[in-house]
Order: structure tokens, then C-alpha cells, then sequence
């Protein structure tokens, strides 16, 4: 228990709207890195929020480093390093101005945390004096990650920092979360983005407000419960759409140049025959690992059966 | 402390870097004092005059030149017949036909009295009843200066003198008002604009998670401003000044401190416009409507608030400018000390007070 920084407990929200979050539990170690993954509207963002103070929750308890979001929320400030999801820094600032100011309101300057943020601000150094409206996406990122890290917090808190980013920027992001996390820093992140998943060290898999799954992204591939396929042929419309209409199909979703196909009785070369009565000749199916989207796809479709 | 300046340095470096809020921070306050310095002015000044003359003897000719070399009018021809007159107004060029009666200067010797008729395009009523009055009185201190020439027995003289401005200039009135309406405009729409971008852009979420509280933020929002302000009193006090020649017959250190004072209300009022308002174009619209108008309106600026109705009188007395513009008078025009404005000033402290108590309490320390 000692080295818990982020814990939530049994939290609820509801917007005006109707929206919300609903019994979130969730808790993330020092030196730990925990992904909250989902689409668009399945409360990331309010989860986040509430951990970084900025809303209160209608129900349940979330603290940061033994101090309560609600009651103690100045003391969380102190040590809370938060990235919102959208590009928040002075665009009419210089890259430096930026880090600079971000460095004063917190009471601490660039050199005295400089070898914190070192391997990340030294990539966009050269550009210290460019505004930061003119940089790049990923540029605009770094530059945000130094002034949320620029402080030494003990907890970083990011809202989909990579969406909108390019493929190249995405990987180096990630690289450096890791380096992050080894200066033992609990770090929470979202992200829609399922392929995020694996280089998270635990993940919380959500849905309309609620974490349907929670663990290491080993844990909830091993509890996926079918036989996973692949299908790849020339026509994949044609054959996904004869595939919905086979009886034995358990799902099948387009994935990629590829269909992931799960029966809920018998094998590959059921569906192939299947596939051959149909007019399709060139098919190869194939038995792969599932991977965290065809986890999430079927924890969404087992909860849709199931309302 | 290093924190809050390290905050105001992060304003400064806004306002400086967008030539938007330089031309509105320094265009405006320049424009808008030529504008109401030069453009609405209601004194009179070359109106064009017709006179039809039935009597044309020395003394109607004497007057008509009186009238024309007064400066405020200018010869607008001669009518010989009163159906000229409706023509003459028609053309819209004349604003005024002066009617002799036949055999003035007689009449006038033996019966006492002769008759002059005033006729004015009052299509627009106040320039009308100013040029009957600015013509009656013309005429009214030649009926003076003959009269003493007559040594009459018994007359009254009534004297006039237009105390503080004695030579009616519309310039005098207008500078303290623009002062107010633009110091108003300015410091209070700067501010509320400013902190509304802060959350139209999502970066008053990333300070809100720092240890700033609101009185750092919304201190450091203010200070730039209140110093920016400043200068634009100043240059609007030294234009009119030099343009215009109003006075600074009081205290110049007064007339500052009061200035200062005033700001720092507007600044609070913006503040305020902010804690409402969730985009830079709410916070616009709302400056616009909730201080332009009334500030125009209502703050005895432009029309006096004795005339108006009660309601309106009262919703007159809760508008900070009027104070304010009652202060500058004294003071700029007057020249009285701080004991005849202690009032106004106290109530706009105790606006200030109210309005920076409220922004700082209705002031988010969340996101709704």
C-alpha cells in the first residue's frame, strides 16, 4: 500500500446531460504507468479531471499521494503535473518563455529541474525561441510535457497526449513516459488509441463511463475467452458481410486489411468451407493472439447482449 | 511574490505581441477623443441665415450685421416675399429666415415696440432652439446698447456669465465623459477579454492546477492593465489639454490619484464581466452592453440626468462613471480640492470594493 499515489475509489459524476462516469476504482503505483483506454465519451477525461481537482465528484474518494482531490485539492496542486488534452501552452510565447513562466508559478526555475526534463526539452532546445504556436505537433507535445514535468511532480496526469500526433512522435512519446516513470513517477495517461495499450504497464479498458476491464495488458489478452482468426482475402466487404450471416459466428470485425473472426462453435476450417460454399476461393484463415482491441471489442459486444 | 511577477511579465508579453490589443489599447482612447472633441460638438457655428426684410432702414441692416459678424452664422441670401421662405427651407440650405416687419426702425421710434419674426427649420429641434436663442440674444444686446444710448429711466440689466466655461464649449463637457467611457471600455474590457481567453484556450485549466490561488491570477491579470490605463489617462487628459484647451485647474496629483482609482473600479468591473462570461466574445458583447451604453447614456455624459425620468435617474445613480465625471469636472474645470468630491470618490471605493470581493469569490477555483 505505501507506494500508491493515485487512488480512486467507488467514484460517480453526472453531468447536466446525463453523462458521467459511474463507480470508477482505479489505483496507480509509484513508477508505475497505467493507461485509461476508450473511445470519445467513455469518461477518461472526467476521471482525469477529478484527479487533478479540477471537478468534484458527486461520489467516492480519489486522492493523490494521501492527499483528498475535494478537501486537500491546494496540496495536490503542488505535486500534481497535469497535460490537458488539448495543445493549452501560450502560443504567443517563445518554447522558453513557456517552460519559463510555467517553472516561476510553480516556485522553482528551469536549471534547478533541468535534469528532469533534459531528455526531452533537449530535443526542442535548438527552437528555444521560436513561439510555440509555430512548432509542430510533436514539438508542441514535448514542450508540453517539459512544463508539466518542470515542477518535479510526483504525479503526472496526461489527457491524450498523443492524439493528433504522427506515428514517429507517438513512438518517442512513449519512449520517453518510460524514462519518466523510472524517475519513479506515477504516471496516468489516456488515450483512444487500443495500440497504446502494450506499453502501458496496467490498463483500464472503458465504455460509456464505466471501466470494464483492469490489468496488465497480458492479463486481459490471456482472459480473452474464444479462438481468435484472422481472415484475409481479395474481396473483404463481400466476405464480411457473408460472414455475419454465418450461424456459427461469434463476431467478426474488419481490422486493419484483415477480418478477426471468433466462432462459437468449431474451427477455421469450418468457416472456410463455409466461406468456399459462398463463392469465396482465395481465403486464409488463420489462428492469431488477440490483442487489446479484440479484448475491448468483445467486452463492448458481450455488454451490448447483455442490455 | 516571484510567482505573481513572473505572471505579469507572461501578460505583458501578450499584450506586446498582439498589435490587436495595442491599437485597441492605444488607437482607440486617441480616435475616440478627436472624435468627440471635434465631430459632436453643439456649439453653433456658421449656420446659414436668411433674411426677408420689408423695412430695410438703418436699423435692420444694423442688426442683420450684428447677427452675421457674431460668427455663428453666415449670410444665407436675401427673400423678398414670404412664399420664398417655404422654398428656402425646401432646399434644405437655410436654417433660419429672419423676418423684419415693414417699417421697423419707425414703428420701433414712435410706438416702442417692432416685430421680428424667427423662423427655424426644427427638424432637428435642439439646433433650432439653439439658433433662436444664440439669434435672440444677438438681438436682444443690440435692443441693450440702444437703449442706453436713449438713457431710458428705469431698466434692468440681467448679466450673464457661464461660470468655469464661460464660453460654452463643447469640449470641455466631452473630455471628462470620454475619459470615463474610455478608461470604463478599456480597463474593463482588456481584463474580462483576457482572462476569457485563458479559458477559451484551455490554459486556465493548467492554472488552475498550479499553486497560483485566484488572487495571484486575477492580481496579475489586473496589474498590466491598471498600468496601461494609466498612460491612456494621461495621454487623453494631456490631448485635451493641448488639442481642446481644457483646464487642469485643480490639483494635478488629485486628479491622478482619483484617475487611479477609477481604473482600478473598471478593472474590477471587468473582472467581474470575466467570472460570468466563458469566451472572448461573451466577455466583448457583455463589456459593450453592460458599460458602453449606460456609460454613454446614463452617466450625464451626453444628457443630463436631472431630465431624466425617475427610474432611469435612479439606474443613473448606480453607474460608476457618473461619479467619476463629476470628479473630473471639479477638478479639471472647477479646480476645487478633495473636499468637494470626498462622495463621489467614497462611493467609488466602495464599488471597487464590492466588485473585486465578488470576482474574487465568485472566481472558479474548479472548471464548473
Amino acid at each position: 500500500m505505501e507506494s500508491i499515489s493515485i487512488h480512486i475509489d467507488d467514484v460517480s459524476k453526472t453531468y447536466a446531460n446525463g453523462e458521467g462516469i459511474s463507480n470508477i476504482s482505479l489505483s496507480v503505483k509509484r513508477g508505475e504507468l497505467v493507461g485509461l483506454i476508450g473511445p470519445d465519451g467513455a469518461g477518461k477525461t472526467t476521471i482525469l479531471r477529478i484527479i487533478t481537482t479540477l471537478l468534484l465528484a458527486d461520489k467516492g474518494m480519489a486522492m493523490v499521494e494521501g492527499f483528498d482531490c475535494h478537501k486537500q485539492y491546494k496540496n495536490v496542486r503542488r505535486i500534481i503535473g497535469y497535460m490537458p488534452g488539448r495543445f493549452s501552452l501560450y502560443q504567443d510565447l517563445t518554447v522558453e518563455e513557456n517552460l519559463k513562466f510555467f517553472a516561476t508559478i510553480f516556485g522553482t526555475t528551469i536549471e534547478e529541474n533541468y535534469e528532469l526534463i533534459r531528455p526531452i526539452y533537449s530535443q526542442i532546445e535548438p527552437f528555444k525561441n521560436r513561439r510555440a504556436g509555430a512548432l509542430s505537433g510533436g514539438m508542441k507535445q514535448k514542450l508540453a510535457l517539459s512544463c508539466s514535468l518542470i515542477h518535479k511532480p510526483s504525479v503526472l496526469i496526461l489527457d491524450e497526449p498523443t492524439t493528433g500526433v504522427d506515428a514517429v512522435s507517438r513512438r518517442e512519446f512513449w519512449e520517453m513516459l518510460k524514462g519518466i516513470k523510472e524517475k519513479d513517477i506515477a504516471i496516468l495517461v489516456s488515450t483512444p488509441y487500443m495500440d497504446e495499450a502494450s506499453l502501458c504497464d496496467r490498463v483500464a479498458l472503458m465504455q460509456d463511463g464505466k471501466i470494464m476491464q483492469i490489468g496488465t495488458p497480458a492479463h486481459i489478452t490471456s482472459q480473452f475467452a474464444h479462438t481468435l482468426y484472422s481472415v484475409k482475402s481479395e474481396n473483404m466487404y463481400a466476405i464480411l458481410k457473408s460472414l455475419r450471416t454465418y450461424p456459427l459466428v461469434h463476431s467478426v470485425f474488419p481490422f486493419g486489411q484483415k477480418l478477426h473472426l471468433t466462432l462459437k462453435t468449431g474451427d477455421a476450417a469450418d468457416a472456410k468451407h463455409f466461406l468456399q460454399t459462398q463463392g469465396f476461393e482465395e481465403v486464409t484463415i488463420e489462428q492469431i493472439v488477440p490483442n487489446i482491441e479484440d479484448c475491448f471489442m468483445e467486452l463492448m459486444s458481450s455488454k451490448k447482449t447483455e442490455v | 511574490m516571484k510567482r505573481f511577477f513572473g505572471f505579469v511579465k507572461k501578460e505583458f508579453f501578450h499584450i506586446i505581441r498582439d498589435p490587436r490589443t495595442l491599437v485597441i489599447l492605444f488607437g482607440i482612447p486617441i480616435v475616440e477623443i478627436m472624435l468627440f472633441g471635434y465631430v459632436i460638438t453643439n456649439e453653433l457655428k456658421d449656420i446659414p441665415v436668411a433674411v426677408l426684410d420689408k423695412s430695410g432702414d438703418e436699423v435692420t441692416v444694423e442688426i442683420q450685421n450684428k447677427i452675421y459678424s457674431s460668427g455663428f452664422f453666415l449670410r444665407g441670401g436675401n427673400l423678398y416675399s414670404e412664399k420664398e421662405i417655404e422654398k428656402a427651407f425646401r432646399k434644405g440650405h437655410i436654417k433660419q429666415v429672419i423676418v423684419f416687419e415693414a417699417d421697423f426702425s419707425e414703428k420701433l421710434e414712435k410706438e416702442g415696440t417692432a416685430h421680428i419674426e424667427l423662423i427655424t427649420d426644427a427638424s432637428d429641434a435642439n439646433t433650432a432652439s439653439m439658433i433662436v436663442s444664440y439669434t435672440n440674444a444677438i438681438i436682444q444686446d443690440y435692443m441693450s446698447y440702444r437703449n442706453r444710448q436713449l438713457q431710458m429711466p428705469l431698466q434692468i440689466n440681467v448679466e450673464t456669465r457661464m461660470q468655469y466655461n464661460p464660453e460654452l464649449k463643447g469640449s470641455y463637457m466631452f473630455v471628462p465623459g470620454t475619459m470615463a467611457l474610455i478608461l470604463m471600455l478599456i480597463s474593463a474590457m482588456m481584463t474580462s477579454i483576457s482572462i476569457a481567453r485563458e479559458k477559451e484556450l484551455g490554459t486556465m485549466e493548467i492554472l488552475l492546477v498550479s499553486p497560483l490561488n485566484p488572487l495571484q491570477i486575477v492580481l496579475g491579470k489586473v496589474a498590466p492593465y491598471f498600468g496601461l490605463s494609466i498612460i491612456n489617462a494621461i495621454t487623453i487628459v494631456t490631448l485635451g489639454n493641448l488639442v481642446f484647451g481644457v483646464p487642469i485647474n485643480g490639483s494635478i496629483v488629485l486628479l491622478m490619484t482619483l484617475v487611479m482609482l477609477f481604473i482600478l473600479m473598471a478593472l474590477s468591473l471587468g473582472l467581474l464581466i470575466s467570472t460570468v462570461a466563458k469566451s472572448q466574445q461573451q466577455a466583448m458583447f457583455l463589456s459593450m452592453f453592460v458599460l458602453m451604453l449606460p456609460t454613454i447614456l446614463l452617466s450625464g455624459f451626453i444628457f443630463p440626468i436631472e431630465n431624466m425620468p425617475w427610474l432611469l435617474q435612479v439606474l443613473a445613480n448606480i453607474m460608476p462613471p457618473k461619479y467619476f465625471i463629476i470628479i473630473l469636472k471639479n477638478i479639471m474645470l472647477k479646480g476645487t480640492g478633495f473636499e468637494y468630491v470626498w462622495k463621489e470618490t467614497l462611493i467609488l471605493i466602495g464599488m471597487t470594493v464590492v466588485f473585486i470581493g465578488l470576482s474574487v469569490k465568485k472566481f472558479k477555483i474548479r472548471l464548473e
